[in-house]
This record gives C-alpha cells, sequence and structure tokens, in this order.
C-alpha cells in the first residue's frame, strides 16, 4: 500500500496552520444522504460501482482511511426510514440495512426468537463498533473472520438486494462468494436481511480470538433443537476465520441429526469437523493448520453448549 | 439531520459539542476527530491509530461511546456531541477522573481522554463485575498501565469492591 498523502501535500508532522488546509486521510469523494431508498438507488445506479453505501462505516471508513477504498461517491443511509425496521413478520426476523447491531444486540425479541444473533453480536468488535455498525453493513461486506456472515449462513438467512432495476433475494448459501466478495451486483444493495426464527432453538457461538473483540482467528456459528427425547435436530453450523468465506459443515450436522449427544459422538464430530474445515487463512496469529484443528475443538464446545 | 440529495464534496455540519451549538462548512471526508480537534480546537480527543482499533479517540454521540477516527463529521450532523473536555469540570476532576489520578490509572496519558469517554457513555448497573468491566475495557488500548490500575479506578469510582 503505497502512501501518497493528500494531494494538498500535507507534511507528515507538519503543523496545520489555516484550518482549511484540512490534514484529512480518506481520499476525496462526493457525499450524499438522501431521504429514500429510491435516491439511494438511483445515486447507485448513476455511479454505476463507483458509489458505496455508508452505513455504520465501521469497515467502509478504515479502508477510506487506508486509501484501500476509493469510491466517487458515498451514500449515507443514515435518513432513509425504510431501511431501519427490525420486526417479526410471519415467523421470520427482517433486519433492515440502518438497524445497528447495539439495538439487535439489545432486542428482547431477537433473544427470544433468534437468538444466535443475540449471542454472537457480543463479539462483533467493541461496544463503540457495534453502537453505528449494522448487521446487514457487517454481512455485505463480507470479512472472512466476521460473525454475522457465519449467523446468515448457519441460519440460512435471506439476502434482499435492491436496485433501480427491482429486487432479488439471494440465499445465504449463495450469497458469500470468498473474502470480501458476495453476490451482489455493482448497483444493488443488501437493504434487508431476513433471519428465520424459532422458540426452540438452542445457539452458541465459540471463538478464539488473540483478544476479546478482535477478528477472530477461527470462530463456530451453531443452532440446534434438542428434541424430548433428548436428541439433536435441526442442526446447523458455520465456521468463520478458518478459510476466504463462512462454511457451512454439512457432513457433522448430518453426524448429529437425530443423536444422543455422548462424549463418544463429540469426538467422533470435532474430528470431522477439523478434517472438513476448508482452512486456507494464514496470517501472524495462526497457520491453516492450527485453524483446522481449532475448528473442531470450537465446534465441541459449541455442541457441549447448546446441549447442556 | 438534515438530508443531502445531491453528491457533494463540501457541506455545512451542525451539531452541538459539549452543550454548544456549532455549524460550520466542513470536506464530506474530514474525520470527526479532524473536526474536532483541528476545527474546534478540542485537542483533548487523541488519535492513536486512525483504524478504529485503539480507542483513543472515543467521543460520546448521542450519548453513546464511538470512535471519532472512522465516523465522518458529517455523519454527527444534528448530533449531540461530547468530548473529554466536556465531561470535565471548570475546576478540579470528575469523580472517574479523581479514580484515574487516585489509582495510577495513567501514565503517559495518552489513552485517558478514550477510556474516560467510553466509561461516560455506559451505566455502571450493566458492568456488575470485574469480569465485565475488563470486556468493556478492551475496546481501549493502553501502552503503559497494563490495565490494572485502571480497572482499579473504575473499580473504586463505581463503588465496588475489590
Ligand atoms: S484513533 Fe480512533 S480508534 Fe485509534
Ligand atoms: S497511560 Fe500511556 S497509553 Fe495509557
Amino acid at each position: 500500500m503505497g502512501w501518497r498523502g493528500d494531494e494538498r501535500g500535507r507534511k507528515c508532522g507538519s503543523r496545520v496552520r489555516n484550518p482549511d488546509d484540512v490534514s484529512v486521510k480518506p481520499p476525496p469523494f462526493k457525499y450524499a444522504r438522501p431521504e429514500s431508498l429510491d435516491e439511494v438507488l438511483r445515486i447507485l445506479s448513476e455511479y454505476n460501482g463507483e458509489a458505496r453505501v455508508l452505513a455504520g462505516g465501521q469497515s467502509l471508513i478504515p479502508l477510506l482511511n487506508f486509501r484501500l477504498a476509493r469510491p466517487q461517491v458515498l451514500v449515507d443511509i443514515a435518513l432513509v426510514r425504510e431501511l431501519r425496521q427490525l420486526e417479526v413478520e410471519r415467523g421470520v426476523l427482517r433486519v433492515g440495512a440502518a438497524v445497528t447491531q447495539n439495538t439487535v444486540e439489545r432486542s428482547s425479541d431477537v433473544a427470544r426468537l433468534c437468538p444466535l444473533l443475540t449471542k454472537a453480536l457480543p463479539f462483533v468488535g467493541h461496544v463503540q463498533n457495534r453502537v453505528r455498525g449494522t448487521v446487514v453493513g457487517s454481512i455485505a461486506h463480507a470479512d472472512p473472520a466476521a460473525e454475522m456472515p457465519a449467523v446468515a449462513l448457519a441460519l440460512q438467512a435471506t439476502m434482499v438486494a435492491r436496485s433501480a432495476a427491482g429486487v432479488r433475494k439471494i440465499p445465504a448459501d449463495q450469497f458469500f462468494l470468498g473474502p470480501f466478495t458476495t453476490a451482489l451486483k455493482p448497483d444493488e444493495m443488501l437493504v434487508e436481511v431476513r433471519f428465520p426464527t424459532s422458540r426452540k432453538t438452542r445457539a452458541a457461538v465459540t471463538e478464539v480470538a488473540p483478544r476479546s473483540g478482535d477478528f477472530a482467528v477461527a470462530g463456530v456459528a451453531g443452532k440446534l433443537v434438542t428434541t424430548r427425547a433428548g436428541k439433536a435436530r435441526d442442526v446447523a453450523l458455520a465456521l468463520f476465520g478458518v478459510g476466504g468465506s463462512p462454511q457451512r459443515l454439512h457432513d457433522v450436522e448430518a453426524r448429529l441429526a437425530g443423536q444422543r449427544i455422548t462424549g463418544d459422538l463429540l469426538d467422533q464430530v470435532a474430528a470431522l469437523a477439523s478434517h472438513n474445515a476448508r482452512a486456507d487463512s494464514e496470517d501472524v496469529h495462526a497457520d491453516a493448520g492450527y485453524r483446522a484443528h481449532v475448528s473442531g475443538v470450537l465446534v465441541r464446545r459449541a455442541v457441549e453448549e447448546m446441549t447442556r | 439531520m438534515k438530508p443531502v440529495p445531491e453528491p457533494t464534496r463540501r457541506l455545512p455540519l451542525s451539531m452541538t459539542v459539549n452543550g454548544r451549538p456549532i455549524e460550520l462548512m466542513v470536506d464530506a471526508r474530514k474525520l470527526l476527530a479532524d473536526v474536532l480537534r483541528e476545527d474546534l480546537g478540542l485537542t483533548g480527543t487523541h488519535i492513536g491509530c486512525e483504524q478504529g482499533v485503539c480507542g483513543a479517540c472515543t467521543v460520546l454521540v448521542d450519548g453513546r461511546p464511538v470512535r471519532s477516527c472512522i465516523m465522518l463529521g458529517v455523519q454527527a450532523d444534528g448530533c449531540d456531541v461530547t468530548t473529554v473536555e466536556g465531561i470535565t469540570p471548570r475546576e478540579g476532576l470528575n469523580p472517574m477522573q479523581q479514580a484515574f489520578k487516585d489509582h495510577h490509572g495513567l501514565q503517559c496519558g495518552f489513552c485517558t481522554p478514550g477510556f474516560l469517554m467510553t466509561l461516560a457513555g455506559v451505566t455502571p448497573q450493566e458492568f456488575p463485575d470485574e469480569e465485565s468491566i475488563r470486556e468493556l475495557l478492551s475496546g481501549n488500548l493502553c501502552r503503559c498501565t497494563g490495565y490494572e490500575g485502571i480497572v482499579v479506578a473504575v473499580m473504586a469510582a463505581w463503588g465496588r469492591d475489590r
């Protein structure tokens, strides 16, 4: 990443004398803050691919500060009322693009009907991030180490994408294409995510991170229902931080379905999860082998927590 | 917050800062931290990492703690912003500041405004024990104290036994 300074030639460490001679970090862009979704979509289509949606900014603004993103236009959705809905309608939790993580985290309806979201949110950054960051924005950003995409995948959420041309509904398992890459087209925005709800579901999130609030080296978002007979059903497990996108562990889920959870079974699924994890992320914190190994450990802990 | 229907580079920003109404023209790309420090001279808000990691730039926006280095000034339009200057009494220190002083909650002091603002933006009841306080403070980095003095200060200020 080359550092070019800003075009007014401010040197590092020099004093800013004239307050207009601003020491800006993000590259130049134009900013709009429309009141309606139609206006947002119009700007996105007008600048096809060169405009970015600004919600909480907790991922986008660091990228601007680093000048890794250089959009021509930022469209702030703070004033768009129709993107602020957080409601349960016919068994589906609808979260609009402008709803903050903190709002969702504090909702008692969400805790009752979609406990995996409530369990995962405290792991997302720190409180200072969640006050501004949005659930939908985190999903659209598709950071491989982020919790929200894995939650969406585990719950088989439906992504509602809009553009000036119309609406598309994309299932979560077709949405995440790779690191920071989704099925959204350049002129589309993710306006809403629909999470299926259930009163009986148990949920767990387990992760290994260098510090609380840091991005996970590896993590698991899971849910299941325990039947009266003590058997597991409706099991879903998704890994994050391990590879380029969140990944469902279908074989592990199938191994657990209909079973009573025993120590032996937990050993088996932990081994299977480590074996099946497509670990291709490597960084200073952990290599791929460690990530694969710890995936199994985390699956075991998650299932234990959900069946305790 | 006023609508801005057409994309523009420079626009008016009106907000309340430490109880004072402020109106100014800013570049859309100017970070809130820089508006506070450069345009308003409120240099108590420190900038450490400029990427949302260290928490030194924490201020309150409508009463909640946010990182002002990853928020644009224009996103605070119509908001009520409080900086460390706004929680400091004219004479002396507020109880949390005094507790930091009494319990060695700071050495160089660079991180201190961020810690104070995080603490000013939460309700103590939500953090009943030391572990939850440590979790809360994990969003602010301190390179000097080893955190021990900070935790002791918060426990003391919130009337907790340790
Ligand atoms: S300067 Fe804002 S978080 Fe570090
Ligand atoms: S007192 Fe120096 S960084 Fe915290």
